[in-house]
């Protein structure tokens, strides 16, 4: 227990990492995730062949490879550089882009599944009163499909805190990777630690589960 | 009620077909509304009127034949697509008010999004046409907490924002309580009166008695007869509206 309170610090200097990793990761695969689901649903055939399959090859990749890929492939082969001097600015960006590239895929579903949920009759009666296509997604159907998977949202969100771990992978210093050092330091304190930093996601992922099931209920479309 | 004035139909459909998979629903269907006219459509259900009606805003699309509308063939898509929709307004029989918004904004959205009409004159005018349809005073609610009734007369009020040149009704009053149909026939009688181009599909006879200029009854696809709804209703030409009338107009 000594080793938890002296190194809370660390310990909370590594939560806030992770915490900056799931917000930032969090708010680009929500835009990017809705972008795929308009091309999803959009009467273009190229459009909805090219999220179909970037869908499928992310969401059926396991996220350590293409963490992986990003600190390697796009890091080191292909010179894709946030900082040229700082090396934890670097993989902190690099492993953002494989969090949200790999999110985004699953908030893509998601946010289909919603599209499903609004009957026919809305997009009809928008596009009877002259909206072009974009606008009827942007201003009638996504509004109340986003609605309609709040809680569901939020589940992914829980899963990304949870998957930013797999940043350890390329060396960001996010809470599983300080938890594994700290077991270097003091090796008699492993079982404090690891429940410290179990606590630690658990006061990170029970709010949000519970702040998104309340959204959900407040924002439910009424029919 | 209106005179013949020799221009152009505002709406001519030349020998219109359309399918369902192996379902011939339309077939070769020749008609056109002229401007100010009030067209009803009758007929059984399944007859390919709803089809019809939804032909010529181009929410189905006809599988051969032309469709002509303010002297332009209906455009395929794009933006001349959404400008012809936003000229021909549509009632449909599940109202279809946006879930999400408010009364006031289900009238305005198409005025500021489409038109580019300024918000504050576009909710003046929306509230001006709430007023008209008798639901002023449930602006800020949304569609769910309305009457069956009121969300149509708000379907109607958001078709007139558009300033259209025609108003499509899709059986307006079939998913209607017993008792709020004659409020909603109310507000369309006196669009007809006002001078509006309306194709109304509808079941209600006495509808079409009081503001039709020209009932089309169809049935299986093909337009049957059509006529005065005086001489319609009291001498049906046609074997088939004789049948079909006898059926409605005894109870």
């Amino acid at each position: 227990m000594e080793a938890v309170v002296d190194e809370l610090p660390v310990i909370l200097h590594a939560f806030w990492l992770t915490v900056r990793l799931t917000v930032i990761s969090g708010l680009i695969a929500l835009a990017w995730g809705t972008v795929l689901a308009a091309m999803r649903v959009s009467p273009l055939p190229v459009l909805r062949a090219a999220a179909a399959i970037y869908v499928n090859v992310l969401r059926n990749t396991p996220l350590t490879l293409i963490i992986v890929f990003c600190g390697l492939g796009l890091g080191t082969v292909m010179d894709v550089q946030f900082s040229r001097d700082d090396l934890s600015v670097n993989n902190f960006w690099l492993s953002t882009i494989g969090l949200s590239a790999y999110t985004a895929a699953f908030v893509c579903e998601v946010i289909r599944s919603g599209v499903n949920t609004v009957p026919m009759g809305q997009a009809e009666a928008a596009r009877s009163i002259g909206l072009t296509f974009l606008q009827t997604l942007r201003l009638v159907i996504l509004p109340q499909a986003v609605r309609a998977v709040i809680a569901p949202l939020g589940s992914l969100l829980i899963a990304l805190t949870k998957n930013t771990t797999v940043a350890a992978a390329i060396g960001v210093a996010e809470a599983a990777l300080r938890m594994k050092n700290l077991f270097d330091a003091h090796g008699d304190a492993v079982i404090p630690l690891f429940l410290g930093f179990a606590a630690g996601f658990v006061v990170l992922t029970l709010p949000v589960g519970l702040l998104f099931g309340w959204l959900s209920r407040r924002l439910a479309v009424a029919r | 009620m209106t005179e013949t004035d020799g221009s152009a139909p505002l709406v001519r459909l030349e020998g219109v077909n359309k399918h369902f998979g192996p379902l011939h629903v339309l077939k070769d269907i020749d008609l056109s509304v002229r401007r100010g006219e009030v067209v009803v459509v009758i007929g059984p259900s399944g007859g390919g009127k709803s089809t019809l009606c939804r032909l010529i805003n181009r929410l189905e699309t006809a599988d051969s034949g032309t469709i002509t509308f303010d002297g332009r063939e209906l455009p395929a898509e794009g933006r001349a697509l959404a400008q012809l929709r936003s000229e021909v307004g549509m009632v449909f029989q599940s109202f279809n008010l946006f879930a999400h918004k408010t009364i006031l904004e289900n009238v305005t959205l198409g005025p500021i999004k489409v038109r580019g009409i300024p918000r504050q004159q576009a909710e003046q005018r929306g509230r001006e046409l709430l007023e008209r349809v008798g639901i002023a005073s449930q602006a800020a609610k949304y569609p769910a907490q309305l009457s069956g009734g009121q969300q149509q007369r708000t379907a109607i009020a958001r078709a007139l924002a558009m300033d259209p040149k025609m108003i499509l009704f899709d059986e307006p009053t079939s998913a209607l309580d017993p008792e709020m149909v004659q409020e909603v026939l109310d507000v369309m009688i006196g669009l007809a009166r006002d001078g509006m181009t309306m194709m109304v599909v509808t079941h209600e006879m006495g509808f079409a008695r009081r503001a039709a200029d020209r009932v089309v009854f169809m049935a299986d696809g093909q337009i049957v007869e059509e006529g005065e709804p005086s001489e319609f209703f009291s001498r049906p030409g046609t074997e088939r509206a004789r049948d079909f009338l006898s059926k409605i107009l005894t109870h």
